[in-house]
């Protein structure tokens, strides 16, 4: 049910149209800078977050979605404070809309105690639950059927409300994924579904995962499917406007997919010496960050003073996040069971058309 | 005090919990129309409704994972697998999501997932498994299995209640065969062990159905005096109570319905040996099912999982060690 509109619209090989002035008529000058604040921020917290990496301050390995800014920022921002989003591991984008300080973030890369899991999981393995966040697991889509859940909840207490999740091209291949789209439009719930087609699977490209892109196959579970431009942060909130509206409207779920490119390796060990030159080259081109700069710095936002604010921003995260201890070992043991109950609760509200 | 079976305890806990608390509702493949498989939510659509009573689709990862998605949301879900042997279908859902969840970002997953397990009655080998031991060894889930209906409906509310994921583990065998006296109030039974019968010379040690083939095997042994402790809960394990009773009598047989391989009993046994070995006056010893699939042929059936007869020869040769 994708409409052809839809996925002209949202076809990136067709062209560039970031001469338009929004893609969307539901956002304000005020929204637009907002949404570039938050690529901006994205991307600035990963950058530094490498660079740490680099100097032996963040262990393990360290995974980015630069390149795929707009992926999370447009979607987040669509979604009201008391819905519920469970977030990918390229969209750090959403946590910031969600309002979790990027000290907290940096911390949580370096397995400091405050990190979001106090150092007891890595990388953008969170959710702040204080903001309605379901951090992920790294079996993937498992978050599609919790997303499911959060929505069964919401359908089953009568409330306006919608739960959002983000999962990669290559979940699309796992059960989790038809058990989610199934259960969900059989419930009609009040879901959506974030298709991240990065093109690769860490160095699997989307040829050798499937047969039929994915948006075609919400059709056959009976609600819509659209694919749109994953680099246009305004494409990505407008979809996602939409999905909301018929899901809080109780006409169940839906899938975007949001076609994009993973423009670094799987992680930071990953030389993607797999991916041809001239994609990476073509994709360059379509930076999310760069096309909403060409979009707003005509209309007189000061982009540089956006830049600078973000960079003085991510400055002090940087140092507030070094600042804090590493978890005392003696706590390891600790925490497994939860003796009152630690539910979700509410993030911010971003978009002004709330 | 009303007479119920275990099944209807079960049933009772359920539909008490449900009657007080809003947020509690089951969901499972043919628990609403048709009332379950076993018949556990008989009646309870007509009580509280489809929505609350939730035919699902038939998918036991979609279960456990929409389940957890619920609970986060604060509600209290009941999520029913038909057999226990269907949550390998739910495993990845429950061991990495819910299981975690809670020690890595601090946030709580109340739900209970209802496992009718065991043999005993030509299942074969996808209907009788004790699958318990695999969710002992994932940290993050609290894993309970009653003998007694008093004990089946107390530890059910003490399920639903508790904030933490609860594998809650049923004997199929058990659910017409046992009948009790049931408190009519809600009451919840601690997650520990209970002597179910006292004696000084012996105890055994077993959960679940084997409690009833433990106490039948030693009921007249000579004039022995057998104590019997019933574990009710695998995570936590009472240690307290197994090493009480060690002590007390000195020599322990541990029963297992589920296969030898690091069972539980392995547990209570490892436990005992590090903790009680001097209390000792033989060598531990286990009755378990051989490590195979639970066979359907009644009389393979009967050749693996633990029947009277070898646990009061157990007992015998230990007890005349």
């Amino acid at each position: 049910m994708a409409t052809e509109a839809a996925r002209t619209e949202g076809n990136v090989a067709e062209g560039e149209r970031e001469e338009r002035a929004s893609v969307s008529e539901h956002l304000t000058l005020e929204d637009r800078t907002g949404l570039l604040r938050a690529m901006l921020a994205m991307r600035g917290i990963e950058e530094r977050a490498m660079m740490l990496y680099r100097q032996g301050k963040v262990p393990g390995s360290f995974y980015d979605g630069y390149g795929q800014e707009a992926v999370s920022a447009g979607p987040a921002w669509a979604m009201h404070g008391h819905d519920r989003l469970c977030i990918l591991h390229r969209d750090l984008a959403a946590h910031l809309i969600r309002g979790v300080a990027p000290a907290r973030i940096l911390a949580q890369y370096m397995g400091r105690d405050g990190g979001i899991t106090r150092g007891r999981d890595g990388n953008v393995h969170f959710g702040d639950r204080t903001v309605g966040c379901v951090g992920m697991v790294s079996m993937l889509p498992d978050m599609m059927l919790v997303a499911a859940g959060l929505a069964m909840a919401f359908k089953m207490r009568g409330e306006q409300r919608a739960a959002l999740t983000w999962f990669g091209d290559g979940s699309t291949s796992r059960g989790d994924f038809h058990e989610a789209m199934n259960w969900a439009s059989v419930q009609k719930l009040p879901v959506i579904f974030i298709l991240e087609n990065n093109q690769y699977a860490y160095s699997t490209p989307i040829d050798t995962q499937f047969a039929v892109d994915p948006v075609e196959r919400a059709a056959a579970y009976g609600f819509p499917g659209v694919s749109v431009d994953g680099n246009d942060v305004e494409a990505t909130f407008e979809a996602t406007r939409q999905a909301r509206e018929r899901a809080v409207g109780g006409e169940g779920p839906s899938l975007i997919e949001a076609v994009t490119m993973r423009m670094h390796g799987h992680a930071a060990h990953d030389d993607m010496k797999y991916v041809p030159a001239e994609q990476i080259e073509e994709w360059k081109r379509k930076d999310p960050i760069d096309r909403q700069v060409r979009r707003l710095e005509p209309l007189g936002v000061d982009v540089d003073a956006l830049r600078a604010e973000v960079k003085a921003e991510i400055d002090a995260a940087t140092e507030e996040a070094l600042a804090m201890p590493m978890p005392d070992g003696e706590t390891a043991t600790e925490r497994l069971f939860a003796d009152e109950p630690a539910l979700l609760e509410d993030g911010e509200t971003r978009w002004s058309g709330f | 005090m009303p007479t119920m079976t275990y099944l209807q305890a079960i049933s009772a806990a359920m539909r008490e919990e449900m009657r007080a608390d809003e947020r509690v509702f089951v969901m499972g493949e043919d628990v609403g129309v048709f009332g379950g498989a076993f018949k556990v939510t008989d009646g309870f659509i007509e009580e509280f409704g489809a929505e609350r009573v939730m035919d699902t689709p038939l998918a036991e990862s979609g279960i456990v994972g929409t389940a957890i998605g619920a609970a986060v949301e604060g509600l209290r879900p009941i999520a029913e697998m038909q057999f226990s042997d269907f949550i390998s279908c739910g495993f990845d859902q429950l061991v990495n999501v819910a299981g975690k969840m809670y020690y890595r970002q601090g946030l709580s997953v109340n739900i209970t997932v209802r496992l009718p397990s065991g043999g005993g009655f030509s299942g074969g080998p996808f209907h009788s498994q004790n699958p318990e031991a695999w969710f002992m060894h994932a940290p993050g889930l609290k894993v309970v299995a009653p003998s007694t209906a008093e004990d089946a409906k107390g530890l059910l509310i003490k399920a639903i209640r508790d904030p933490n994921p609860v594998v809650y583990m049923e004997h199929k065998h058990l659910y017409r065969r046992v009948k009790g006296d049931v408190p009519e109030d809600r009451y919840e039974t601690d997650f520990s062990a209970r002597v179910a019968r006292e004696g000084s010379d012996l105890v055994v040690i077993a959960y679940g159905a084997m409690v009833h083939t433990a106490l039948e095997a030693t009921a007249d042994l000579d004039g022995a005096s057998v104590e019997v402790l019933d574990l009710r809960s695998l995570v936590p394990l009472d240690v307290e109570s197994i090493l009480a009773s060690v002590r007390k009598c000195s020599k322990v047989v541990i029963v297992d319905e589920a296969n030898q391989m690091c069972a539980a009993g392995a547990q209570v046994a490892a436990v005992i040996a590090e903790h009680a070995w001097e209390d000792l006056d033989g060598p531990v010893v286990r009755v378990a099912t051989p490590d195979v699939p639970i066979p359907f042929s009644p009389t393979l059936e009967q050749a693996v999982l633990p029947q009277v007869d070898d646990v009061r020869e157990a007992v015998r040769e230990l007890l005349d060690y």
